[in-house]
């Protein structure tokens, strides 16, 4: 039936509940730990999240779309994975950003190869994500001089014989070590066949980890989530199966990027799920906050004249209305996936909202705190530095502000740059 | 189960809404801000729609079937992008008709509801906010003091909607002051009535074309059962709710146009030789400004679908009102904004939404869903 409804499926509650109990127990208390002890990772944990996940999600975040749409061909359910993702993401993020952001999975590599490769590329990549033994994916996109501007990617792909042979440099790669190093997983490398065909030139290739003239050439110490390795990649002849493009690996008509609007459409699946991520730590501050001022005796007075308000209670229910706006913004961006529709808009509206929304109530939360905000034996701190991430990586806020006026505007990337 | 999908019906309402208030509301708009009134017709055909008669059930001479507050908050958007003065003026029996709905006594159901269920508008005003820099609802000054089968009213109230065109006036008291919203009741106080005196019209910053009074209390005798919800009294907090819900819905529909507008602008401006939409100073601020917008209406969605739920919905629609006043002020500021000089000038309508927009803060009641 047609209607408007906020009231969570029981399915989807009873994962929430679970999953909260889980970062409660399990996650928050490590977390300092593993936020003091950068590079060093919490195994027993991650074993743990292996068996539980592998077996109930299809090998974490990246790969939880494939096994629901099977189970359930043929009859017309109203789907929620999409959903059910969105609120599992924001209550392990409640629990610690990054640790979550380290759990084993496919991450954005193994959405792209749910997302744009064959059946056969699925069969073959991401399995393993399901399997007993923690596992990571990545993506590596970016470039020391290739951020947002991913048409600008210098790294190469050249056919030779039954093989690609890549070469070029990528930063900034999420759990490019768990992936690599730790795990038998792979990255998804985003290289150039034809660089004067611009963005229709551009491929996502899959690189099996340990293949020759792929190197870790450095581990990032970072602001916040610390838990969660970002390494930079070197590709030196590096030389990966003819079958491991993502799509079709020809350069079509250079106006036609379709191939690239496809990978890139990966992330309005995965631009939400980011705005839960954020979304998961602000709520963390604001919980803190609220019990804290409870345990001070501090009321807050919600039905109120603004004009009455104090500086304190103001800053508390902007926090709140910010939060829940942000999260509302989210389950738009996701349902809508989940009913097929697209979301391009909603998802970037979702991200620049919550990314922005986040930032500004943990910073709130570590000044209303005073002198014990700044400190470290005090989550607050940890939080801020968490939390910033989210309006950077996946598109920073500014990125999807433009995705946004552009959609509003109906103006193309040649009428608003 | 989540969804974000309008029902049939819901769908039909805004449509209908929506069209009545570009072809009817709109180009009245400015007109009726210069001159102050608001042309018969347009409200006439405003009754038409049956926004309130539809919510009113057949036992009571309406032809609906209960009250929803989501459709309520659907349709009052789609009023807000017409015209907010107008949109006051045709809404403004709700308050009076919905409340004793909500909480009215049999008795008082079926005296005052059937008058709202006729082919013709009829007025009913809501005295609720108070002349004073420190006015707050929940600590109002007017006072209602029982005195053996009577309340005795005493107190100031303003921005009295349609105070003397309307024969029925719905009053928020303390009779207990200094009890917050428990302490307040609400009575149901013929225009007539020795002791109510309705000032000269107010001047106001915008929604000029609405009329607004100041209303004095000075000695006001009303029979207790004047008092809703008989003997028992009413959930004033839950009635001032259901008003924030529907300043809400108000705020959403005018910035909606406003933003409309800014893109529509932006869109064709031209300067140094290109739209001036294509610089992402004017873009990102439209971007934000478009974000804003959905992210009140979810606000506001969220909290009426508490409200027909039967859950507490009073401190989300508290918080989904003061973000709508926030958001419509930094929309109506930024068109302006937009628009530069133009914007400033009254043939435009971006600086009357800015006005408008600042009412909305301090506005309560006036309408409800």
């Amino acid at each position: 039936m047609k209607m408007i409804d906020f009231e969570l499926s029981p399915k989807i509650r009873a994962t929430k509940n679970m999953i909260h109990m889980f970062a409660e127990n399990a996650i928050r208390p490590i977390a300092r730990q593993y936020d003091e002890q950068e590079h060093e990772k919490p195994w027993e944990l991650f074993k743990m999240v292996q068996k539980v996940m592998g077996s109930m999600m299809g090998g974490g975040l990246g790969g939880a779309e494939s096994k629901e749409e099977k189970s359930e061909s043929g009859e017309k359910k109203p789907r929620e994975t999409n959903l059910m993702t969105a609120v599992t993401v924001e209550e392990i993020f409640w629990g610690d950003a990054g640790i979550a952001l380290s759990f084993p999975g496919g991450g954005l590599g193994g959405a792209a190869v749910q997302a744009s490769g064959t059946p056969e590329q699925r069969e073959k990549f991401l399995a393993r994500f399901a399997g007993e033994e923690p596992c990571w994916g990545a993506m590596a996109i970016t470039e020391p001089e290739a951020g947002s501007d991913t048409a600008n990617i210098k790294t190469t792909a050249v056919l030779d014989g039954d093989e690609w042979v890549l070469n070029g440099e990528k930063i900034f790669v999420t759990s490019g070590k768990s992936a690599l190093e730790d795990s038998k997983g792979f990255v998804v490398v985003w290289a150039t066949v034809d660089r004067s065909a611009g963005r229709a030139g551009i491929k996502p290739f899959i690189v099996e980890h340990g293949t020759p003239g792929m190197q870790i050439t450095k581990i990032e110490d970072k602001m916040g989530i610390r838990c969660s390795d970002t390494v930079s990649l070197s590709f030196m002849d590096c030389r990966i199966p003819k079958d491991n493009i993502l799509g079709s690996p020809e350069v079509m008509d250079k106006t036609k990027t379709e191939g690239f609007k496809k990978v890139m459409a990966t992330f309005d699946a995965t631009r939400p799920l980011v705005a839960a991520m954020a979304i998961g730590v602000g709520r963390a501050a604001l919980d803190f906050i609220k019990q804290a001022l409870a345990e001070q005796g501090v009321e807050i007075r919600y039905g109120i004249s603004p004009n009455r308000m104090t500086v304190l209670e103001r800053e508390i229910m902007q926090m709140e209305a910010d939060l829940k706006a942000a999260r509302l913004l989210t389950w738009r961006a996701v349902w809508m996936l989940d009913n097929g529709e697209r979301n391009d808009l909603q998802a970037s509206m979702a991200k620049a909202k919550a990314g922005a929304a986040v930032t500004r109530i943990t910073q709130k939360a570590v000044e209303l705190m005073g002198p014990l905000g700044y400190s470290r034996e005090c989550m607050l701190e940890k939080w801020m530095r968490d939390s910033k991430i989210n309006d950077i990586f996946e598109g920073t806020g500014q990125i999807q502000l433009l995705i946004t006026a552009r959609r509003v505007l109906d103006f193309g990337r040649e009428q608003l740059k | 189960m989540v969804s974000f999908e309008l029902s049939d019906e819901q769908r039909m309402v805004q449509e209908t809404v929506s069209s009545f208030a570009r072809d009817q509301m709109e180009p009245l708009m400015r007109e009726s801000e210069e001159s102050g009134t608001i042309p018969e017709e347009v409200i006439a055909k405003g009754w038409e729609l049956g926004l309130l008669g539809g919510c009113i059930p057949e036992e009571y001479e309406g032809f609906g079937e209960s009250l929803s507050a989501l459709t309520s908050v659907i349709a009052l958007e789609e009023l807000g992008s017409g015209d907010l003065a107008m949109a006051l003026h045709l809404m403004s029996p709700t308050v009076l008709a919905y409340a004793v709905m909500d909480q009215g006594t049999e008795e008082q159901k079926k005296s005052y509801l059937p008058r709202f269920c006729g082919e013709e508008f009829v007025p009913a005003a809501c005295a609720l906010v108070e002349p004073r820099y420190d006015f707050c609802p929940s600590a109002l000054t007017t006072t209602a003091e029982r005195e053996y089968d009577e309340y005795v009213l005493n107190g100031k109230k303003c921005l009295v909607a349609l105070a003397k065109e309307s024969e029925l006036m719905l009053a928020f008291a303390a009779t207990q002051p200094g009890m917050g919203f428990a302490g307040v009741q609400a009575f149901i106080i013929p225009r007539d009535t020795k002791g109510l005196e309705i000032g000269e019209r107010e001047k106001n910053m915008g929604v000029n074309a609405l009329a607004t009074y100041p209303v004095t209390f000075k000695d006001c005798r009303v029979p207790v059962s004047a008092k809703l919800g008989g003997e028992e009294g009413c959930d004033y907090l839950r009635l001032l709710s259901r008003c924030r819900l529907g300043l809400a819905a108000l705020a959403v529909g005018m910035s909606k146009r406003a933003v409309q507008h800014s893109r529509d602008y932006a869109r064709e401006r031209v300067a140094f030789g290109e739209p001036i939409g294509s610089r992402q100073a004017i873009a990102f601020m439209i971007a934000e400004m478009a974000i804003e917008v959905d992210a009140t209406r979810l606000l506001t969605w969220e909290a009426a679908w508490r409200c027909d739920k039967g859950i507490d919905f009073c401190k989300e629609a508290a918080l989904a009102k003061n973000y709508a006043a926030d958001m419509a002020m930094m929309v109506g500021d930024r068109s302006v904004q937009i628009m530069g000089g133009h914007g400033y000038i009254r043939e435009n309508p971006v600086e009357l939404w800015f006005r408008n927009a600042r009412g909305l803060a301090a506005f309560e009641g006036m309408v409800m869903v």
